[in-house]
C-alpha cells in the first residue's frame, strides 16, 4: 500500500526525521490559511503540492510556489480537482519553500535478491532515480544493512562519504540513514524513500545562516501483509483514490485487476491468472482483467467475482479456468451456475475446470443447461473459444 | 534418488491438527509420505491420520522421540516465522513452508537465521514438493504426476500444476516438482533448486517456470549458462501482459522501476541456451526437441 506524501512525512517524524513544517488543506481558503501562518513567519514563499499517490504530479503542474495568501489561494484552487493521471486531487500540503544549497536522494528498499535491506543514496537528487539508475548507475551507491542488526553506523558514515556529506553534516546525515532503516523496520515498509534530501539554508534569530539536512518529500510503501498488525498505517488508506473496484475485490479476498480488454477472466493462482491473460492476447484477443479468486475458492467467492467482472461494460466473454486441488471443480462450477442465475447482465462464458472433482463440474455445468457456456477440455482450447465469442459479440454490436 | 524429499523423509507437520495441516496431511500420508509426528502447541499427546500419528507440543519433543529429518509449516502467518526458528533449533534439516502472507521483513531475518543454521528452507507462500511416487511434502495434488527424470521447479502454484499435468499427458514423467513461491523474500532460490538438480542422478531435464518481478530468473539464466552444460532446460515465464506497477496476486509480481519484466527473463533464458515456450502446451514438444524421450 502507497502512503500519501503528508502520511509518509508523520511516519518519519515519529522516528525523529528533521521534515520541514507542513499543513494539509481539502480547500483553497484552508490553503490560505495555511500559507498566511508561514508567509507570518521568515519563508519568502510557500510551496502547494498535489497530494496523489501516483508519480510525475510535478510535470503535470500540480506542484506550485506562492509568494502570498492570494497567491496561494490561487494555486490551491488551480491543483484542487484537478486530474493527474486520471486521479481527482482532493488534498494539498502546505509547507514553506527551502532554500535549497544541495540536493540527494536516500532510501532504504527491500533487495530480494540479497535478501537484505538495501539503503541507496545518490548525489543527484530532486530527480526520477529510475533515470539516473537506467544513465548512470555508478551515481547510485548501495549499501545493505545488517539482516540482525539492522543498519549500522559506519555503514551510515560510508554512505555519507560516498555522497561527498562528510563534513559537517555527517552527524545529521547518520542519524538520517539510521531514522530512515527505523521506519521502514517500525511500519514494515518495503520502500521508504526521500527525495530530496536537502541541504536548507535557514536564517538564525542573530541574522547569521545556518544548513541543515532536511527530509522535503517521501515515499512510503508497506508491505501488505503486515497490514493486519499496523492499524494506524490501514487506517491512512486513501479509499476515495482507489478504484472502486479494487476497494470491493480487497473486500471479498479477491486479487483483482482491471485491464482494458473485453475478455473477463477467472482463474485460481495468481502465475495460472497471468498466463490467461497473456494465452487470450496471444490468440489476438484482449483480457479485461486479472482475477486470481484464490485457493479453496468456495461458492460466495465466485459468486463475486462474477460480479466483479461483469460491472466492467466491456466485457463480452467470460472464460473461467480452474486447476482444482485445493480448490473443488464442483464448488466453482455450482457458484458458476448460481452467479448466473442471478446475474443482469448475460455474456457468454467457457468454462474449463479440471483437477478435483473436475468430472462432478462437467455434471453441473451440463444439467444447467446453459446454451451460452461452453466448455472445454485444455486451457488452449478455452482461450480459442473465449477469443471468437468476444470477436462474435462485438462483431454482432 | 530425488531431491529435496523422498523415501528417507521423515516428516514433521506443525500446524497438523488445524484445518489445513490436516487435510493436507492426510493427504500426504496418503501419497505415501512417510509422516512420523505432528506439532502444535497445547496439543500434545493426541494422534493424528488415518494411520496415527503422535502429536507434540513442541519440535524439539518430536524430532527427539521420532528423528524427523523434515518438517512441513502449516502454521498462520502471524506464527509460521516462529514456527521455522522452532524447526530450526530442533535440529531439522529441511524445512517447508506453505503459509501465505507473511510479511518479508519477518521472513528476511528468518532466512537469514536459517542460512547460518545451514538448513535448507523452501518458500513461504509455495506449494511444497513432490518426488514422483516417494514423497509429497506440501499441497500439491498427487494425482497429477507420472515418474520419470525431468525435474520441476517453479514461482507458481496452480501453473505448476498445469505445466506438471501437460508433461505428464504427454508422456514425459518427472523425478521431483518443486515450489519456492512467490513472495518477494524465500527461501530457496531457483539457483539452488537448479543445483539440487543437476547434482541428481535421476534427473536428466529441467523446467523452470517463472514469473514477473525480481531479477531470479535472470540470474537463474546466467547461472544456468554456467554450470549446466549439457541439461536440457526448458522454460516458461508468466505475465507478458501483465501492467507495471501492479502486485499481480503474488506479493512478488510486480514490475517496477522498469525491471523484473517477462521480456528480460525471456531474453535472459534464451541468451543461455534455455528453450522458452510461449504456452504451457509447447513444453513437452520443447523437452522432447532437446531430446527427452516420453514414454
Amino acid at each position: 500500500m502507497k502512503l500519501q506524501e503528508y502520511h509518509a512525512k508523520r511516519l518519519l517524524l515519529a522516528q525523529g526525521l528533521p521534515v520541514p513544517a507542513y499543513s494539509v488543506a481539502e480547500s483553497a481558503a484552508e490553503a490560505r490559511q495555511a500559507a498566511q501562518a508561514y508567509l507570518h513567519t521568515d519563508a519568502g514563499r510557500v510551496v502547494i503540492k498535489a497530494q496523489v499517490l501516483v508519480g510525475g504530479r510535478g510535470k503535470a503542474g500540480g506542484v506550485k510556489l506562492a509568494a502570498s495568501a492570494d497567491e496561494a489561494e490561487q494555486a490551491a484552487r488551480q491543483i484542487l480537482g484537478m486530474d493527474i493521471k486520471g486521479t481527482t486531487v482532493r488534498r494539498v500540503l502546505v509547507a514553506p519553500a527551502a532554500d535549497i544549497a544541495a540536493e540527494f536522494y536516500l532510501a532504504c528498499v527491500l533487495d530480494r535478491g540479497a535478501r537484505r535491506v538495501l539503503l541507496m543514496g545518490s548525489a543527484e537528487g530532486g530527480v526520477e532515480i529510475e533515470v539516473v539508475a537506467t544513465e548512470r548507475p555508478t551515481a547510485i551507491k548501495q549499501i545493505h544493512a545488517h539482516p540482525l542488526l539492522g543498519l549500522l553506523d559506519h555503514q551510515a558514515r560510508r554512505m555519507a562519504f560516498a555522497l561527498g556529506l562528510g563534513g559537517p553534516h555527517l552527524r545529521e546525515f547518520v542519524a538520517i540513514a539510521r531514522g530512515l532503516y527505523a521506519t521502514m523496520t517500525a511500519n514494515d515498509a518495503d520502500l521508504v524513500e526521500i527525495n530530496p534530501l536537502a541541504i536548507v539554508r535557514e536564517k538564525v534569530a542573530d541574522g547569521t545562516e545556518k544548513q541543515t539536512l532536511q527530509c522535503l518529500d517521501a515515499k512510503i510503501t508497506i508491505d501488505d501483509s503486515a497490514l493486519d498488525r499496523h492499524p494506524e498505517l490501514e487506517a491512512m488508506r486513501d479509499i476515495a483514490e482507489e478504484d472502486p473496484v479494487d476497494v470491493a475485490a480487497r473486500e471479498q479476498g479477491l486479487s483483482f485487476i482491471r485491464l482494458d480488454g473485453t475478455i473477463g477472466c477467472m482463474v485460481n493462482g495468481a502465475g495460472l491468472a497471468m498466463t490467461t491473460m497473456d494465452l487470450i492476447k496471444r490468440a489476438g484477443g484482449e483480457p479485461a482483467n486479472f482475477l486470481d479468486i484464490g485457493g479453496g475458492a468456495k461458492h460466495d467467492k465466485v459468486a463475486a467475482a462474477m460480479t466483479l467482472i461483469l460491472a466492467d461494460p466491456h466485457v463480452k466473454a467470460i472464460l473461467v479456468n480452474i486447476f482444482g486441488g485445493i480448490a473443488r471443480g464442483d464448488e466453482v462450477a455450482r457458484g458458476l451456475v448460481d452467479a448466473r442465475r442471478v446475474q443482469e447482465r448475460h455474456v457468454p462464458m467457457v468454462v474449463r475446470i479440471v483437477g478435483t472433482n473436475a468430472q462432478e463440474a462437467a455434471r453441473i455445468l451440463a444439467e444447467a443447461g446453459d446454451p451460452d457456456l461452453q466448455t472445454a477440455a485444455t486451457l488452449d482450447e478455452a482461450v480459442e473459444k473465449a477469443v471468437a465469442a468476444a470477436t462474435a459479440a462485438a462483431v454482432a454490436a | 534418488m530425488s531431491i529435496l524429499v523422498g523415501s528417507d523423509t521423515r516428516l514433521l507437520v506443525q500446524g497438523i491438527t488445524g484445518r489445513e495441516g490436516y487435510f493436507h496431511a492426510q493427504q500426504m500420508q496418503d501419497y505415501g509420505t512417510n509422516i512420523v509426528a505432528g506439532m502444535t502447541p497445547g496439543k500434545g499427546g493426541q494422534t493424528a491420520l488415518a494411520r496415527p500419528v503422535p502429536v507434540f507440543d513442541t519440535c524439539a519433543e518430536a524430532v527427539a522421540q521420532t528423528g524427523a529429518n523434515t518438517s512441513v509449516v502449516y502454521v498462520p502467518a502471524t506464527g509460521a516465522p516462529d514456527a521455522v526458528l522452532e524447526a530450526v533449533e530442533a535440529g531439522i534439516k529441511t524445512i517447508f513452508c506453505i503459509t501465505e502472507h507473511i510479511p518479508a521483513l519477518d521472513m528476511l531475518r528468518v532466512v537469514n537465521v536459517v542460512e547460518q543454521a545451514g538448513v535448507r528452507l523452501v518458500g513461504p507462500n509455495c506449494p511444497g514438493a513432490t518426488s514422483v511416487g516417494q514423497a509429497k511434502v506440501g499441497i500439491i495434488p498427487g494425482t497429477i504426476h507420472k515418474r520419470g527424470s525431468v525435474g520441476v521447479v517453479s514461482r507458481s502454484g496452480t501453473l505448476t500444476y498445469e505445466v506438471v499435468e501437460a508433461l505428464t499427458e504427454a508422456g514425459i514423467g518427472q523425478s521431483t516438482c518443486v515450489g519456492i513461491g512467490g513472495d518477494p523474500i524465500t527461501g530457496s532460490g531457483f539457483i539452488d533448486i537448479l543445483a539440487l538438480f543437476r547434482d541428481d542422478p535421476e534427473t536428466r531435464a529441467v523446467v523452470l517456470i517463472g514469473e514477473i518481478g525480481g531479477d531470479g530468473e535472470e540470474r537463474a539464466a546466467d547461472w544456468i549458462a554456467h554450470n549446466m552444460p549439457g541439461v536440457p532446460v526448458v522454460s516458461f515465464i508468466a505475465g507478458r501482459t501483465a501492467p507495471p506497477g501492479r502486485r499481480m496476486g503474488h506479493a512478488g509480481a510486480i514490475i517496477s522501476g522498469g525491471r523484473g519484466t517477462a521480456q528480460s527473463k525471456v531474453a535472459a533464458l534464451e541468451q543461455a541456451g534455455v528453450r522458452v515456450a510461449e504456452a504451457p502446451s509447447q513444453i513437452p514438444q520443447l523437452l522432447i526437441d532437446a531430446g527427452v524421450r516420453p514414454s
